[in-house]
């Protein structure tokens, strides 16, 4: 009997320790997952920033006035536009 | 060592000293052990209380608003956080040194920082915001008690005046304005999450004290612009504006297929980007809100509803004197031609051939077509502030209205409504719903106005406007059949119509053979001199189609422009290279 009890209160002690282990991981696991949330978010912010960015220096108006006056692009007047039509030889 | 052996050391106390001493200690301890047992056992709200204050925090968790982009996902809005400055008046305390310091890192005059600073409100107000990361990091060293920063999200809007009128804008506290951002705010709005925590002495969030109401994020917004296509409207509108000295304008880009808005630009324009200075007028935007009586422009619909009705077929010839009576009424042609085809009444704009055709029906009949047409009703694209014209019950037309309403006087359109009506000779006849979102093909049902045989016998009579004798030969677009009509109307200053003021319009599409796009374009006011529409909206309509024919790689249906130009040897692109 005694040692049965005995027996027993070891497995307690072991639970309690397993317990504490296993309180303790999720505590670690959880600061991490919150860490790691906050990454996602920090880069997605990141992300908006970027695209911000990326559509500032693509925007179409910028686009055509670096082209234009400084590279003396212009987009041809009609008159200078002509339209060709591939045909397949008969 | 003992003590009592020495007889200066021997205890000589009295015994109810003794007993004094003790039960006073005693009466000590009690005390604190009821305490103790009153805060332990008691009364546990407090120290649990005071241990959560430290230990738990109540988060709110930011949400943004939604990203607005075109068709091809090119971002037209979007949030992204900044830090804000903003002040507890009860709580500030600042030095003048520090103000003189602080009015430097803002840059704004110390005097204007004062006046800012002594506002009498209650709670919080703010002080500047944005401010700018640097100035954030400044100030946040400064640690100012009563000033803090709040991180919030502002809209930032890349193609700027571009796509400002379809965008609109939101004001500071993020609520949509105008356009877009206004009409699906509900949609674009985020919504702020809260959470419960606990956190450990190192900060770290440890675990959540109650279920977490989640952030909902503002969903995303695909609208059915084209931006490049909406930049080259914006150009070609914006350098037009200015070559002929005009007010103000509009352009509107239609898939004819589909009822897609491709793009949509008004001028004046303003920058969404800047919230100073807001003025209404330029915000206004003209080609939806705005109506015009649309001259010319109404023409085909007079010549689809007497060829509905078999009354006159495209090549009926009819008497067209240079005057006409109706009423009171003199009807003028300024190119006069004794005699016309249906066809060349539209070709060359001919009111006293228009009238003629609009009285062979009875108003009723004729207010049917324009009712049909969409005319006096919402056009139904959802955009806040949208308006529907005028088009008056036909019981109410005297004769002279319903003559003048043959060439577009006596009804008011706006040019989204112009535009969408001639989807009709477009399409076969079917008029497919507007959207400013964009769309797949299959979920959409048109609306059926003509049969396809008149659809496509006005289509054919709009081909002839910029064929040679038209009145929009200015119009053409190498290598494409473009069909379109011209519209000149005279405006109404004071209840007159002024000889010399003009709103010039144009409305076409290509290619005609099977029309992909359709184009208004409205001048108000054009001033340099040339006012008739073939030749101020024309040409804008000309540039704009073309690009974006060649945009969307629409193939070529002119073939026989083609094959002229190769014919007469290089003569186009020969004298163009020869000239570079």
């Amino acid at each position: 009997m005694s040692r049965l009890n005995a027996i027993l209160v070891l497995v307690l002690v072991g639970c309690a320790l397993a317990v504490i282990q296993s309180q303790h991981r999720s505590r670690t696991y959880f600061v991490e997952l919150e860490r790691l949330k906050k990454q996602a978010h920090g880069l997605d912010e990141q992300w908006g920033k970027l695209q911000l960015e990326q559509s500032t220096w693509a925007n179409p108006a910028r686009v055509d006035t670096l082209a234009g006056p400084p590279r003396g692009r212009i987009s041809p007047p009609h008159d200078r536009v002509r339209v060709e039509t591939l045909v397949s030889a008969p | 060592m003992n003590y009592h052996a020495r007889k200066l050391l021997k205890l000589n106390l009295a015994p109810w000293r003794m007993a004094a001493m003790g039960s006073l200690l005693l009466a000590g301890f009690t005390v604190v052990a009821l305490r103790a047992f009153y805060l332990q056992g008691l009364n546990t709200d407090y120290l649990q209380g005071k241990g959560d204050a430290v230990a738990n925090r109540n988060l709110t968790l930011p949400a943004h608003r939604g990203q607005v982009s075109d068709r091809h996902g090119q971002l037209l809005a979007i949030s992204t956080p900044v830090e804000s400055l903003w002040a507890r008046p009860d709580e500030l305390k600042l030095s003048d040194g520090a103000r003189a310091q602080l009015a430097k890192v803002l840059g704004m005059p110390a005097s204007e920082l004062t006046k800012k600073l002594s506002r009498k409100t209650r709670g919080e107000f703010s002080v500047l915001r944005p401010v700018t990361p640097e100035q954030a990091v400044r100030i946040a060293t400064m640690g100012v008690p009563g000033l803090h920063l709040r991180r919030e999200f502002r809209r930032y809007y890349p193609a700027g005046e571009v796509a400002a009128h379809v965008v609109g804008f939101t004001n500071v506290d993020d609520l949509g304005q105008e356009g877009v951002e206004r009409a699906y705010q509900d949609w674009l709005a985020g919504r702020e999450g809260q959470r419960h925590i606990q956190r450990d002495r190192r900060g770290n969030t440890i675990r959540d004290l109650a279920p977490i109401r989640t952030a909902q994020m503002g969903g995303n917004l695909a609208l059915s612009l084209d931006l490049n296509i909406q930049y080259l409207a914006h150009r070609e509108l914006a350098a037009a504006i200015v070559a002929l000295k005009a007010k103000g304008g509009s352009v509107v880009v239609l898939d004819a297929k589909t009822g897609e808005i491709l793009a949509l630009a008004n001028q004046p324009i303003f920058n969404p980007n800047n919230r100073r200075n807001y003025q209404p007028g330029p915000m206004r935007n003209r080609a939806v809100i705005d109506t015009f009586e649309p001259g010319s422009t109404i023409k085909p619909f007079v010549a689809a509803a007497v060829l509905e009705r078999g009354l006159y077929r495209p090549d009926s010839v009819i008497d067209t004197p240079e005057t006409w009576r109706v009423g009171a009424k003199l009807v003028r042609d300024t190119h006069p031609h004794p005699k016309l085809t249906v066809s060349e009444i539209i070709q060359k704009s001919s009111n006293v051939g228009a009238v003629k055709l609009a009285m062979s029906l009875t108003p009723q009949q004729y207010w049917d077509v324009l009712h049909r047409s969409g005319f006096g009703q919402l056009p139904g694209s959802g955009f806040p502030g949208e308006t529907a014209g005028r088009l008056r019950n036909a019981t109410t037309w005297k004769p002279v209205e319903h003559a003048t309403m043959a060439y577009g006087y006596g009804l008011s359109v706006s040019l989204l409504q112009l535009t969408r009506a001639y989807m009709a000779f477009a399409n076969d006849g079917e008029v497919m719903p507007l959207s400013f979102l964009k769309r797949e093909p299959q979920e959409i049902v048109g609306e059926r106005v003509f049969s396809p045989g008149v659809a496509r016998k006005v289509r054919a009579m709009l081909e002839t406007v910029t064929q040679e004798g038209g009145t929009g030969t200015r119009t053409q677009v190498p290598g494409y059949r473009v069909a379109g009509k011209t519209g000149t109307a005279h405006k109404l200053v004071g209840g007159r119509y002024a000889p010399d003021i003009f709103l010039s319009s144009f409305v076409g599409m290509a290619p005609a053979s099977n029309p992909r796009l359709i184009i208004g374009v409205v001048i108000d006011e054009p001033s340099g001199g040339v006012y008739y529409g073939g030749s101020t909206a024309g040409p804008v309509f000309a540039q704009v189609m073309a690009a974006s024919l060649r945009q969307l790689a629409v193939p070529p249906d002119a073939p026989e422009t083609a094959t002229r130009i190769t014919q007469n040897g290089q003569p186009a692109m020969a004298r163009a290279g020869g000239g570079a």
